[in-house]
């Protein structure tokens, strides 16, 4: 489904050259569901940028369902269609309610008619839990309903992939649980997830398979079983002390 | 105490200082013995005009039909000639059978005229909404151009902005007028309009830059991850909501607009400023028609004021 070689990239800023991604390969299988951990300024975000090419790498493959982001001809636009993304802050669009954030992106992209699109997101808002606040707009919602709104945008174009980047971050402790249920969700219906999260517990339920990442390079690959009790690198044992 | 208790002395040195200012110019106006006439004012806004309808040729009125208001005269001349008027029936100074040389009056016609003020309010009124109009697309358009990764547009943009902001409309109006305007051929109306789009725009270029800078990044990042193009990113989600942000700015960019459309009388476009310039010469009502020149575009601006305030109000649902 994904297939990631040999990825590095490049930052050069004024404050010097920086190595965010450095020569990062894994394989994501469909139905895997991928979680991502390591410190803060690991390349982490990075690397799941370069995924949907919010970010443009430096060297390396990334191959999604067949097509390289790497080659000139590819169209991002029909590669960032079927790989959803879900940020830290939510970023719905302010000025439109719930139901025209859901609705947007499948009438521009996937070119359906108003009545499918309306049909395809009242269905994933129930789906999440809000179908009451399809006509409200993102600001009159809490950070645990925006996250889930943000959720369900992505999932209206029927991505083949989702990827989520610190989704629980930016919320108040008691509204975590309500998006990382909408995610167990999806994880059980079998959609192909990459997940950077600091919710240890979220991993070891969900996760198929832990990446740990430092320094922009992955050092330690294992089921969570493996990885939360018996990690064989000394900079995951350290990782582990101090965030469980 | 309640806090609006407060305030009533402020309102009261408020009401002191304005009636203050409002004597002492009376008293200096007095002193210098100036006639005021504002009785003379109305006319240039609108007046009645007395036009009289006269034979052309030596004739005999032969019907006269009364159609209340009016009056329709016909007279017959020598030959076949034959010729209808209709004029008011109160001025009316002929009768059935009366021989008439020509050149004789036969009534008047009264009309409606619109008077010099009016005629320049509507000349700055259309003058200011063109210019705003092509004002703003080229505003939108060097403002995408000044933050667009290709160099020449951004280049373009910032040269254009720099010129116009550089130097002063009075000297782009001029250069517009007998520079341009002598080179291509154009009209004074198509200069005056030029050389005002042309400033506005380098106004609204800067405006839409920052207001577009304005929108996080995220919102950017989460359109084009749905899988949207960077023109329909731009359309559907920046833009929008830079618009909101930057209405205020813009607006008061356009009442800058109307107040300076009143440079484009030096090159002979009869605008609201130059029609009062232009009833000074013939009454000398001078004062008067200053004062209510600015008071015509005072009453322009802040309708306009009131109709952005409407619409910033409306947009402010999503808040
Ligand atoms: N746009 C950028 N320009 C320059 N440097 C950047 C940029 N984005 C990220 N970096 C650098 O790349 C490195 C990796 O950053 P990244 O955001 O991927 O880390 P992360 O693992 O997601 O961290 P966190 O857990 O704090 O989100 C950091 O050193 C960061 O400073
Ligand atoms: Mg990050």
């Amino acid at each position: 489904m994904i297939k990631a070689v040999n990825v590095v990239k490049i930052f050069s800023g004024k404050a010097g050259v920086v190595r965010a991604v450095d020569g990062v390969s894994t394989e994501v299988a469909r139905g895997e569901v991928v979680v991502i951990i390591g410190p803060s300024g690991s390349g982490k975000s990075t690397f799941l940028r370069c995924i949907n090419g919010l970010e443009s790498f430096t060297e390396g493959h990334i191959i999604i369902d067949g097509v390289d982001l790497a080659d000139k001809k590819t169209n991002i636009n029909k590669v960032r269609a079927e790989v959803g993304m879900v940020f830290q802050q939510f970023n719905l669009f302010p000025h439109m309610t719930v139901l025209e954030n859901l609705t947007l992106a499948q009438r521009r992209v996937r070119r359906r008619s108003k009545a499918q699109a309306d049909e395809k997101a009242r269905m994933l808002l129930r789906k999440v839990g809000i179908a009451e606040k399809a006509d409200e707009f993102p600001s009159r919602l809490s950070g645990g309903q925006q996250q889930r709104v943000a959720i369900a945008r992505a999932l209206a174009m029927d991505p083949k992939v989702m990827l989520f980047d610190e989704p629980t971050s930016a919320l108040d402790p008691e509204m975590v649980g309500e998006v990382l249920d909408v995610m167990k969700q999806l994880a059980r219906e079998g959609m192909t997830m990459m997940v950077v999260t600091h919710e240890m517990g979220f991993a070891r339920e969900v996760a198929d398979r832990v990446i740990f990442m430092d320094e922009g390079k992955v050092v330690e690959v294992g089921t969570p079983e493996h990885f939360f009790t018996s990690p064989r690198e000394e900079r995951a044992k350290l990782f582990l002390k101090q965030v469980l | 105490m309640k806090a609006a208790d407060n305030t009533w002395p402020w309102k009261v040195l408020l009401a002191v200082i304005l009636i203050g200012v409002a004597a002492g110019t009376w008293g200096a106006v007095k002193k210098i013995d100036y006639q005021w006439r504002w009785n003379r004012v109305p006319q240039y806004f609108a007046y009645v005009n007395e036009d009289a309808r006269k034979v052309p040729f030596d004739a005999e009125v032969v019907v006269v039909t009364d159609k209340g208001e009016q009056t329709v005269v016909t007279v017959a001349g020598a030959g076949s000639d034959k010729k209808e008027f209709t004029v008011d029936t109160a001025s009316l100074k002929v009768k059935k059978g009366d021989e008439l040389f020509a050149g004789d009056t036969i009534g008047f016609v009264t009309q409606w005229n619109l008077g010099p003020l009016t005629l320049g309010l509507w000349t700055t009124l259309w003058l200011s909404a063109v210019s705003s109009f092509f004002g703003l697309i080229l505003g939108l358009i060097t403002g995408l151009a000044r933050i667009s990764k290709n160099f020449t547009a951004r280049w373009l943009a910032l040269l254009y902005v720099e010129c116009i902001r550089g130097t002063p409309l009075l000297v782009q109006i001029f250069i517009a007028y007998f520079f341009l305007g002598t080179v291509f051929n154009l009209s004074r109306n198509v200069c005056g309009v030029g050389a005002l789009a042309l400033f506005c725009g380098a106004y609204v270029a800067e405006i839409v830059r920052a207001g577009i800078q304005s929108i996080s990044k995220g919102q950017t990042e989460a359109a084009r991850s749905l899988g949207m193009t960077a023109v329909q990113t731009m359309w559907d989600i920046v833009l929008p909501q830079a618009f909101k942000r930057i209405l205020p700015p813009l607006s008061g960019q356009f009442i800058s607009l109307i107040k300076d459309s009143s440079l484009v009388s030096v090159i002979a476009i009869t605008d609201l400023t130059k029609s009062g310039r232009e009833i000074i010469t013939s009454t000398f009502a001078t004062f008067e028609v200053w004062l209510l020149v600015a008071a015509m575009y005072l009453l322009v601006t802040s309708l306009l004021s009131q109709l952005v305030f409407y619409m910033e109000r409306r947009l402010a649902v999503s808040d």
